[in-house]
């Protein structure tokens, strides 16, 4: 197991690496000078001196051998906006934002989607399983923008129950963090949970037909204990296996909705980085953006081994 | 050809056609309409895509035409309003719609070509080939498709085209693959076999008894991409990543209509909706494909 968790650290790493070398050499063979764009109207002869001193006067090797070293020591650099905020502070700052919204967006969408596959699975062809496979197919088919939009149409313009944009960090008090997390968490999280649910419900359904499960009936089991206990354990075991991907969905699910509720977390970081075309910016962002869901996957994997203890990852 | 005719091996097993009633023969298209989801999505798309095409003989207005009262809400002349422009919505998703499907529709053929013959190749002949194609595919597959869009556009800038090569680009993993994984099981068959030992070229080969063969769920995984294509785009039209500005797609109507949310809920409500139908119809028509060409998920 231990073998097996340095083995894929070290691909994580790899793939992270291979990730910022990429974005490195494509910035930078595109057409196009971002700092020339930057300062076309104001003053185009201190061009030159801005480029000394961000480095970027020297040829594209000895710049990469620069960034590769510097973002090994942890440095992203610097915007090249305004008074050259260094990147890891924005970063830094971004990143409890992103944290708190996908946790929250997970552990929302997962209740919910496990619990809407149970019952379908074991109401199968009724009523209520028809609607919620309906509401599947509806979560999966809408954009998660306009999913936020439409909450806040509701929930904030509408109800006024909750503030519609924004971020309240956990210092400030419970509630005001939850209340602003909470929409943007169901706008990132429902087409998430729709996944879960159909994955849920045919992994149920299978189950259900196992003889252990006749063997718990005919013992006198309650149904009740047989559906949590006996099945929804092992349905599970699919479940956790496409949540790599469910995960990363849900990611970039929030990289989306965070655009649309003003939180100046990770993805809002990088939306605003490529449209201002602020290099430094936008690799650092892809760059821990890379690290969030190669290691999300990596976690996944290890949760898989110890839901299924009959994996082993040694052979 | 001098081979003598061989005796044929006994243990050779006993082939007997399928019987003609059997529903497996049935054709195609009255398995697809016997599929409630497939009949539903099938009628929905159908309708938006008529819509689309005979858009100016549908609305009298023009998408780009700011002479009407600006926002009003739904009635009978503007059948969902007007924007803060004084254009009519109606008018606008579906030029809109437009965009929408023609991205979605020439991303994921592009994806489709390239992928499948990235996936052919490294199926097919293995060795260093694959070794680097499938180091590139690895890369991709650790993140989700959107986000590698976005990292493209961060490369390539935004605009229609951009938006095109980055999209299809996101996609391509998906379709080598499924392709890949399709060829190496059937470059053992033993028709293929057959065909090689009768002096099938490779070429030969791989598009008359490879592909025909892997099409069902390269046919799935297309139609389910669409989907995913449009929502792509809106997306990224929503982001400011998208098209220019002054094209009318139903991201963009989408993102400007939050300076008016207090005051014209249309705005941003229905171009969303006509987003949602459109992926709803295909992913219904891609549900229902996969039951019937028996694609496993």
């Amino acid at each position: 197991m231990q073998r097996y968790i340095a083995r894929r650290v070290l691909q994580a790493v790899i793939v992270i690496w291979a990730v910022g070398t990429l974005v490195f050499f494509m910035l930078r063979a595109v057409p196009g000078d971002p700092i020339q764009a930057l300062l076309a109207d104001v003053d185009p002869g201190s061009a030159d001196a801005i480029r000394a001193k961000l480095g970027l006067d020297q040829p594209v090797h000895v710049q990469y051998l620069f960034w590769l070293r510097n973002t090994v020591q942890g440095d992203l650099g610097q915007s090249l906006y305004g008074s050259h905020v260094s990147v890891n502070r924005i970063i830094l700052e971004a990143v409890p934002r992103t944290l708190s919204l996908a946790t929250l967006a997970f552990v929302i969408s997962f209740a919910l989607g496990l619990a809407a596959g149970v019952v379908s699975a074991v109401k199968k062809y009724s009523l209520i399983d028809h609607i919620l496979t309906f509401a599947a197919f509806i979560g999966i088919s809408v954009p998660g923008f306009w999913l936020g939009i439409i909450l806040i149409l509701v929930f904030s313009v509408g109800l006024k129950w909750l503030p519609a944009i924004g971020y309240e960090p956990l210092s400030e008090g419970i509630w005001p963090w939850l209340s602003h997390l909470i929409l943007p968490a169901l706008a990132a999280g429902l087409p998430f949970s729709a996944a879960i649910a159909r994955i849920t419900r045919s992994a149920m359904l299978e189950v259900l037909q196992q003889e252990y499960i006749m063997v718990a009936r005919s013992k006198g089991l309650k149904e009740r204990k047989i559906i949590l206990r006996h099945a929804l354990r092992n349905a599970l075991i699919p479940v956790v296996t496409v949540m790599g991907i469910s995960l990363a969905l849900l990611f970039s699910g929030a990289v989306v909705v965070e655009n649309v509720f003003a939180i100046k977390g990770l993805g809002r970081v990088l939306i605003q980085g490529i449209i201002n075309r602020d290099y430094p910016v936008v690799e650092g962002s892809i760059l821990l953006v890379a690290v969030f869901l190669v290691f999300t996957n990596l976690a996944v994997d290890v949760v898989y081994t110890m839901i299924d203890p009959r994996i082993d990852y040694e052979s | 050809m001098e081979q003598t005719a061989a005796p044929k091996p006994s243990s050779l097993p006993v082939i007997t056609p399928l019987p003609v009633s059997s529903p497996s023969r049935r054709p195609f298209y009255q398995l697809l309409l016997r599929d409630k989801r497939a009949t539903a999505g099938l009628i929905l798309l159908v309708l938006i895509v008529v819509a689309t095409i005979f858009a100016p003989l549908i609305s009298p207005y023009d998408p780009q035409s700011q002479k009407y009262d600006i926002l009003q809400p739904p009635s009978t002349t503007h059948l969902l309003g007007t924007d803060d422009l004084g254009r009519d919505l109606f008018t606008r998703i579906l030029y809109g719609a437009r965009i929408s499907l023609f991205v979605g529709i020439v991303t994921v053929a592009l994806s489709l070509v390239i992928g499948v013959v990235m996936g052919i190749l490294s199926g097919y002949y293995g060795g260093w080939i694959d070794t680097i194609l499938m180091r590139y595919i690895d890369l991709q597959w650790a993140f989700p498709n959107f986000i590698i869009a976005v990292y493209l556009v961060a490369v390539f800038g935004t605009g229609l085209l951009n938006v095109i090569v980055a999209v299809s680009l996101a996609f391509l993993d998906d379709f080598a693959r499924v392709t890949r994984g399709m060829v190496l099981t059937l470059r053992e068959e033993e028709y293929v076999l057959a065909a090689r030992s009768l002096g099938a070229s490779d070429l030969q080969i791989m598009l008359r008894h490879v592909l025909p063969n892997a099409l069902a769920p390269i046919i799935v995984l297309a139609t389910i991409s669409v989907s995913y294509a449009i929502l792509a785009e809106a997306t990224l039209s929503f982001l400011g990543l998208g098209v220019k500005p002054t094209t009318p797609t139903w991201g963009l109507i989408v993102s400007d209509s939050r300076s008016f949310f207090s005051r014209a809920w249309w705005l941003g409500v229905f171009p969303g909706l006509a987003i949602m139908l459109t992926v709803l119809s295909i992913n219904f028509l891609g549900d229902a494909l996969r039951d019937i060409l028996d694609v496993r998920n």
